[in-house]
């Protein structure tokens, strides 16, 4: 059995226009592996990844066959029952560590909390495990970090700090949205090898999205390429780079890259066809 | 001619124990009609560095000299801002939501002292790429792309030479970065200019830029030209696990 199993997902936002479909029809199952999906912004990988911890609001609808995490439906839950599942079974790493901090409350503070929330223990135990999981992100001086307030960091610090505060609970399906974006090459690369080791060591399912392609081959062990609310591609990330679909050779082309230097970039054309196309499924 | 010359610059935040060194003692000159790029990590100083160029970071020592003129502190008069012009990271964040492109523009421009505002709002929207349905319009009615054009349209309102660009793509899509970046590479023969280009990735980098210095805890690690980049020549340690990390990212 699939770790989570998403059969024909459908997120709507009413508009006066009429219903926009962000998310339109998508099935996909994650086992213990490093799922990627990937897309431009508005193609809906963030709101796939939203619906899945039910964190769509209102007036957004979600709808869809099933989301089953162990074969239990999400769907079913009740609120506090859902609250159970977040940051205990699947936790979530958000884009924007400025909108996801707490902007009044001390790192540390907020740390402290998230531990404090999930074990009884006292506080000096709860800031010593925070330090440690400060450095446990390769967070330099960890105890003037504690000392700080979000906007004092910089958005790779605060990455790491929103990671960190993920660490706490254990979770076993962790949701990144593009957790890197923020971070420059050599950090990303630290962020990663954090993540992967979540992975391999505890036997996560990471479901990671991201924009950036070269980063998803490389990292993660399936591709699922979202154009419009619908998976246009689906494909193992070792192979992402003999993808077919012209969006995804689109995107791909229009990278800089250093081995091949020109004037002009490629800018992707697009088709109108790739949004009417059916969903592709995204099954393991 | 230098456009600007950086030397031996400190920058610093804060006092006593939360004192930190932003950069320390980076020198590096860029020359009129260059393109010259700062990378390294975040927190290695290199949009610092961009700061107390502009004013924005007045806890600074050092020499800056833009166009032969020193500057100090953190005041800059009107010459500078028709001299240097910053376009920043966020899109989002950097336009005014309740001003419209209109608006955004005209202001730039009355303070700038032109005349003929009217004209020069069109010519400076058809530069950067937006037709004049795009003139009424607030930033919440513009895509990440397009409110980065405008950004940019307002760092060419006073028609400037050197033009700080701040990680001017990193929040934006593949497909809309190698527009912009198009685009930047099209003004830049247009209008003369010269760029001062910060960004965390080295293919942008290599791809916009004649030479570029590489960043770690505030200090300038190594300056090298972008071919080194592409032959992976590059001599310090440090720039060659950043390209190594690049490369298979």
């Amino acid at each position: 059995m699939s770790l989570l199993d998403v059969e024909n997902l459908w997120v709507r936002f009413p508009t006066r226009q009429g219903v926009f479909d962000a998310v339109r029809g998508v099935s996909f199952t994650l086992d213990r592996e490093r799922l990627g999906i990937v897309g431009e912004s508005g193609s809906g990988k963030s709101m796939t990844g939203r619906a899945i911890l039910r964190l769509i609001r209102k007036p957004g609808i979600v709808e869809a066959d099933h989301i089953k995490l162990e074969g239990q439906n999400l769907l079913d839950l009740t609120e506090p029952q859902m609250r159970e599942v977040r940051g205990q079974k699947i936790s979530m790493v958000m884009q924007d560590p400025k909108f996801s901090l707490n902007p009044v409350m001390t790192v540390g503070d907020q740390i402290m909390e998230a531990y404090l929330l999930h074990n009884d223990t006292s506080k000096s135990q709860a800031r010593a495990k925070s330090i440690a999981m400060l450095e446990a992100v390769s967070i330099r001086d960890p105890e003037r970090v504690m000392r700080a307030y979000p906007h004092e960091m910089s958005g790779g610090m605060g990455q790491r700090i929103m990671i960190a505060m993920m660490l706490v609970p254990d979770p076993q399906i962790l949701i990144a949205d593009e957790p890197t974006s923020a971070l420059d090459v050599s950090v990303q690369r630290q962020v990663l090898d954090i993540m992967d080791g979540l992975v391999k060591e505890r036997g996560m399912g990471l479901i990671f999205i991201s924009h950036d392609l070269n980063l998803v081959a490389e990292f993660c062990d399936r591709v699922l390429i979202m154009y419009a609310g619908r998976i246009v591609e689906v494909c193992d990330a070792d192979r992402l780079h003999e993808a077919q679909h012209p969006y995804t050779r689109g995107l791909l082309n229009s990278l800089p890259r250093l081995d091949q230097p020109r004037k002009h970039l490629e800018v992707l054309t697009r088709d109108d066809t790739w949004a009417e196309a059916e969903s592709v499924r995204g099954n393991a | 001619m230098i456009a600007l010359s950086i030397r031996k610059l400190d920058v610093w935040f804060g006092s006593d124990r939360d004192r930190v060194d932003a950069v320390k003692d980076a020198s590096f000159e860029v020359a009129d009609g260059e393109s010259f790029g700062l990378v390294g990590e975040s927190g290695s100083g290199k949009s610092t560095i961009l700061k107390a160029i502009t004013g924005l970071a007045p806890t600074w020592s050092g020499e800056i000299t833009v166009e032969g003129q020193p500057l100090q502190g953190g005041t800059r008069n009107r010459a500078f801002y028709k001299t240097v012009q910053m376009v920043f990271q966020d899109p989002y964040a950097s336009l005014h939501p309740r001003h419209t492109v209109d608006q955004v523009l005209s202001e730039t421009l009355y303070l700038h002292g032109l005349a003929g505002i009217d004209k020069r709002v069109e010519a400076l929207l058809s530069d950067v790429g937006l037709g004049g349905r795009f003139r009424f319009r607030y930033p919440h009615q513009l895509s990440g792309g397009q409110r980065q054009r405008v950004a940019i349209a307002r760092a060419l309102a006073g028609e400037p030479d050197i033009l700080l660009l701040d990680e001017p793509t990193s929040a934006l899509d593949v497909s809309v970065q190698a527009e912009i970046l198009n685009l930047l590479t099209d003004l830049r023969d247009e209008h003369n200019l010269t760029y001062l280009m910060v960004s965390h990735d080295l293919p942008v980098i290599g791809h916009m830029c004649d030479r570029l210095a590489v960043m770690k805890d505030g200090e300038i690690v190594e300056v090298m030209a972008a071919d080194d980049l592409r032959n992976n020549t590059a001599s310090h340690p440090y720039s060659q696990s950043l390209l190594k990390a690049s490369a298979a990212g």
